[in-house]
């Protein structure tokens, strides 16, 4: 391998002289201590490198390898349930290998272990004709992920060998006559991380990705393959509302990519994965996650290599047909490690200081979201949904990274300050969030509910809309002078935001709602309103139906918290909110008439 | 015999530029001696072929550029560490300052430390009662957690940090516990008063102090708060102790940054702050938590006053993206007497929930908090109400919120710095509150609960 020596140290970049054979983003050897690099800028023969490693120790005068090939992940068996760092190190083997709780520089950890025998079931035969992207056998990787083991790309010809068995990952599996000759093929692929996985073509992404979480499936549906952000202020709760959509959405995998942030947030979700029950399988959480840690003390470089190291993992299950989120959080840290690379390579700053190319690089993250029929001559279809958290400085989203993520993404979770001091949680704020699929999903349950979803839903919307300009005149006012009727209005809105809007995610029962209860708890609503509507109409005052349903107000407040289990329950409620409604008209009726 | 090296080319600020220099890394430790003899400590920033660019911490004042040598010391800046420094007092580079003995090392750390591997850390879920209210049941904070108080010019957030550091460790007393305090910039009253207090208390033989006041070198600061964490972790994850690590004030720290980005000519972020001012104080405090397999803790209470007591400000804006929550001083309940003034609404432990409850507290601990953050928010906007429409706009149920609000804010959160309330009293106190307003109101707590702890004959 070529050599160049170090000429410069700045943080985590290096430049390096005689290194003209050398190619952009090819991934090198930094050092004695031969730390981890890619190459991001070169001129003349000076590479400018950015290390993933720290680089204190690090002099003019070391040498740098480079490796002559780009920044790759590692694809096959053995990803689902670890957790790696930014650039696919796995970080069990990371501690096991050197011994130490911390992060030591310089070593070299293969992302999949090679000696673990995998059990391949082969599903075609030979002499089948297979081309890139053709599943030729499963591996039974956690208990609810079938690995589906597909040709490389490159590959294409008559399969001439294949075998069912127990194998590790770099025995050769199959072998397939192809124009150029015989090609191994095994459980292994390597793909460079910032080149999206080919694929057919795009398809609309219009069925939801249910998430269990009432603002987002009802008011603001996210849908799979679809890309969302959710920008906010610090502890508005955008880590929880990730965590959340990590546990419950009804993919098959799922992919959280820690930018940036807490080290215990990735503690958090390690020790309690494996003991949450999906929902959707019965297994464990951790059955189907793939955690990829880059926290904020790590290396600034390896953070913006982490979250391409991410979707590059969920474009690879994407196209074995599977539905995938991608969590990453927060996009803001990746930009800023965008940004301090750009300042040390003394690029013209634009905007706040992110380089000009910041937009651009954000699109083509969420670019590589989408719903699309794979390449491979079965036509599967897979889907990756990316939720992106941003991190506003201040909380204003007038800033660069939110303003650029909004170009890109169709559903925006606008978390809201204060309605987080309120302890009002998910602190969607249901004025300015949108989700430019809500028409789609609601057609779509129309249909799988049979009801009319979409119109309660717009109906539940009027009224938070109603009641926002009714505090207005409140404020101003005072209660008093609004009419009976709008006084009704509020009540409902407030049963709307209290009663289900919030949800505690800290509570067994409340921090998951499947769809029929959603569409149980909102009908509850607004059949309560509807017969108080109905019998303030007969001529029941308001206070009268405020005071007779104080009880009734209150089973509905609790309605969340009746288990899946026991959903009947709450339509029985409604029944019950009926009678009991008929009976303040009618002996109100009695009143009027003597 | 390490190269000596007279070829100064540049001072600027902080900054110092050598020329024809050979072998060296980058971050390394540089001693510079200055004519008279005086010793300076620096840190390479930047190497550039066989230039080196030097932050030195005591200052340029005084150096001469012809006479002054350079010595690269070939290893980062380090501290000698012993279990012999609890009860010591050392300066803001780690250098011994009172009137004991040398530190005999057991060994020398790279005061840059290492990030921990997620993997090795363990939840912190262990409740510490601090005896204050607004803490223990509103914000808890447990072991292992980083927990900044936000505060603002002529706030009392030293009585409050003193009272923590006080009251957290009497708790616990069989277990080996120690306070690393780094001082950053304060001034000598202020550094004074926690000393006082520690002596008082006898927590003083159970401290190690870092002190860099307002009158030290400002770039020295950038060195006080390493030190502080690298002897806090040596502490906690090699002697086994609980080590409670206060910063004040992470301001001036903050300051002392942009003053070294400022001299490079660096493109500057919000505020004149470096665009990587957030990683910068990640690789602070991320330096608290609990390890996998070990017994002690570092848990962190970082002080930092507000400028213009906006929170939107980079330094408490920064921080609280990577803090486990904050405690919002208030100067507006800090004029109406309140002691300590905590707003709690804005403020926020996000360790509170794995901490707290059955086994750790008690069960009824999170529904009774959720209540009374519901119910103070709910007050305080029935007394703006009332403000701009009279008392007589509101309705019976408004009218018993005010009444909440103003007991909550007299007797819950105002129970002076002195006082050190169990968790049950507190638990107490806020049942006794929550029966001011009608059951109904009390959404947030289950109809068992209130029936076991809602006080009789409200
Ligand atoms: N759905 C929820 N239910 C209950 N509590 C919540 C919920 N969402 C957020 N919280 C509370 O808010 C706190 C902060 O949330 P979170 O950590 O997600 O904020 P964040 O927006 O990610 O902040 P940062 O930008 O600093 O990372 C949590 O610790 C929790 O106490
Ligand atoms: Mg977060």
């Amino acid at each position: 391998m070529k050599k160049g020596t170090i000429v410069k140290v700045s943080g985590p970049l290096v430049m390096a002289k005689g290194m003209e054979h050398a190619n952009i983003q090819d991934l090198c050897y930094v050092g004695d201590m031969r730390l981890v690099g890619e190459i991001i800028e070169m001129r003349h023969d000076v590479a400018s490198i950015q290390v993933y490693e720290e680089t204190s120790g690090v002099g003019p005068g070391e040498p740098v390898e480079t490796t002559g090939e780009a920044l790759s992940v590692e694809l096959g068996p053995g990803i689902v349930s670890q957790m790696f760092d930014g650039i696919q190190r796995p970080l069990d083997t990371f501690k096991a290998q050197t011994d130490s709780n911390f992060l030591v520089r310089g070593v070299n950890i293969e992302a999949l272990d090679r000696q673990n025998k995998w059990a391949f079931n082969a599903t075609k035969a030979v002499g089948d004709m297979v081309e890139p992207g053709d599943i030729i056998g499963t591996v039974q990787e956690t208990k609810v992920i079938e690995h589906r083991v597909m040709i490389p790309h490159g590959v294409k010809g008559k399969l001439t060998a294949l075998e069912s068995g127990e194998f590790s990952l770099e025995d050769v599996v199959a072998k397939v006559e192809t124009d150029n000759g015989e090609t191994d093929v095994t459980m292994l692929q390597r793909w460079p991380v910032r080149r999206g996985r080919p694929f057919k073509k795009k398809l609309n992404p219009d069925k939801p990705m249910l998430t269990g979480q009432r603002v987002i499936d009802t008011f603001f549906p996210i849908t799979k393959g679809g890309a969302a952000a959710v920008p906010g202020p610090f502890g508005a709760g955008k880590t929880v509302v990730q965590h959340q959509i990590a546990k419950f959405s009804d993919v098959d995998l799922v992919v959280y990519v820690g930018c940036g942030e807490r080290g215990n947030e990735m503690t958090d979700v390690l020790n309690e994965f494996p003991e949450l029950v999906d929902p959707n399988t019965g297994e464990s959480l951790m059955e189907r996650t793939i955690l990829i840690a880059n926290t904020s003390n790590m290396p600034v470089a390896a953070r913006e290599a982490s979250i391409y190291t991410g979707i590059t993992i969920a474009e690879y299950f994407r196209d074995m047909g599977y539905s995938v989120a991608i969590m990453a959080d927060s996009t803001s840290r990746w930009a800023e490690a965008l940004r301090e690379m750009s300042g040390r390579l003394e690029e013209m700053p634009g905007d706040e200081g992110y380089p000009a190319y910041l937009g651009s690089r954000i699109a083509e993250y969420y670019e590589r979201a989408g719903r699309i029929v794979t390449v491979g001559s079965e036509e599967r279809e897979g889907s990756i949904t990316a939720i992106g958290a941003v991190s506003p400085p201040g909380g204003d989203t007038s800033e660069p990274v939110t303003q650029n993520t909004l170009r890109v993404v169709k559903i925006f979770w606008a978390l809201d300050s204060s309605l987080a001091q309120k302890r009002h949680f998910p602190s969607v704020n249901w004025l300015t969030s949108y989700s430019l699929y809500l028409d789609d999903v609601g057609k779509f349950m129309d249909q799988e509910l049979e009801t009319n979803w979409a119109e309660m839903v717009q109906h539940s919307m009027n009224i938070l809309q109603e009641e926002s300009e009714l505090q207005e005149i409140v404020r101003l006012v005072g209660i008093e002078s609004l009419s009976e009727k709008d006084r009704l209005t509020m009540v409902i809105a407030q049963q709307l935001r209290e009663d289900y809007l919030q949800q505690n995610a800290f509570d067994d029962v409340d921090t998951f709602t499947s769809r029929t209860k959603q569409y149980y708890m909102l009908d509850l609503i607004l059949s309560f309103e509807e017969e108080a509507r109905e019998a303030m109409r007969l001529g029941a005052y308001y206070k009268e139906i405020l005071e007779g349903t104080s009880d009734l107000r209150d089973k509905i407040a609790r309605a969340k918290f009746i288990s899946e289990d026991n959903v009947e329950q709450i339509r029985a409620l409604k029944d019950e909110a009926k009678e009991i409604i008929h009976n303040i008209v009618a002996e109100g009726g009695m009143t009027q008439n003597a | 015999m390490l190269k000596e090296y007279k070829t100064v080319s540049e001072v600027v600020g902080p900054l110092m530029a050598v020329e024809g220099v050979e072998g060296v890394k980058f971050d390394e430790l540089v001693e510079v001696q200055l004519q008279t003899g005086e010793i300076r400590h620096g840190q390479v920033l930047e190497v550039d072929g066989d230039k080196a660019m030097v932050q030195i911490f005591e200052g340029p004042s005084g150096i001469n550029i012809k006479d002054t040598k350079v010595r690269f010391r070939g290893k980062p800046l380090s501290i000698d560490v012993s279990e012999d420094m609890v009860g010591r007092v050392f300066n803001g580079l780690g250098e011994p300052m009172d009137d004991g003995p040398d530190i005999i090392p057991e060994t020398s750390l790279d005061v840059n430390g290492q990030a921990i591997n997620p993997i090795a850390r363990d939840y912190p879920d262990e409740f510490i009662q601090t005896g204050i209210s607004a803490i223990d049941h509103l914000n808890t904070l447990v072991r292992g957690q980083k927990l900044p108080v936000f505060s603002g010019s002529g706030l009392p957030h030293k009585e409050l940090a003193a009272q923590i550091a006080r009251q957290a460790s009497v708790l616990n007393s069989d277990e080996k516990f120690a306070v690393v305090f780094a001082a950053m910039g304060i001034t000598f009253d202020e550094a004074e008063f926690f000393m006082e207090d520690f002596r008082k208390t006898g927590a003083i033989d159970r401290s190690v102090m870092f002190i860099n006041l307002a009158n030290d070198p400002a770039i020295e600061r950038i060195a006080t708060p390493k030190m502080a964490l690298t002897t806090a972790e040596y502490l906690a994850f090699e002697k086994d102790m609980h080590v409670l690590v206060i910063m004040t004030d992470m301001t001036y720290y903050c300051e002392a940054l942009r003053e070294i980005s400022a001299a490079r000519r660096e493109v500057p972020g919000r505020r004149g702050y470096p665009g990587y001012l957030y990683t910068n104080l990640s690789t602070l405090y991320e330096r608290a938590g609990r390890l996998v397999g070990k017994k002690g803790s570092v848990t962190q209470i970082p002080i930092l006053s507000m400028p213009e007591d906006d929170i939107t400000h980079p330094i408490p804006d920064l921080t609280g993206y990577i803090t486990e929550g904050q405690i919002i001083l208030s100067r507006d309940l800090d004029k109406q007497g309140l002691k300590p003034p905590i707003n709690v609404l804005p403020s926020l432990s996000r360790l509170k929930d794995k901490g707290t409850g059955e086994g750790k507290t008690r069960k009824d601990h999170a529904p009774t908090m959720n209540q009374l953050f519901a119910a103070y928010a709910k007050g305080i906007e029935a007394k703006e109400l009332a403000v701009v429409l009279g008392e007589s706009a509101l309705s019976d149920t408004d009218k018993l919120y005010v009444e909440f609000t103003k007991r909550f804010e007299a007797e819950y959160i105002n129970q002076g710095f002195y006082t050190n309330r169990s968790i049950e009293d507190t638990l107490t106190l806020g049942w006794e509150l929550l029966s001011i307003l009608p059951r109904t109101e009390l959404k947030r707590i289950s109809s068992e609960l209130i029936e076991e702890f809602m006080p009789e004959g409200e």
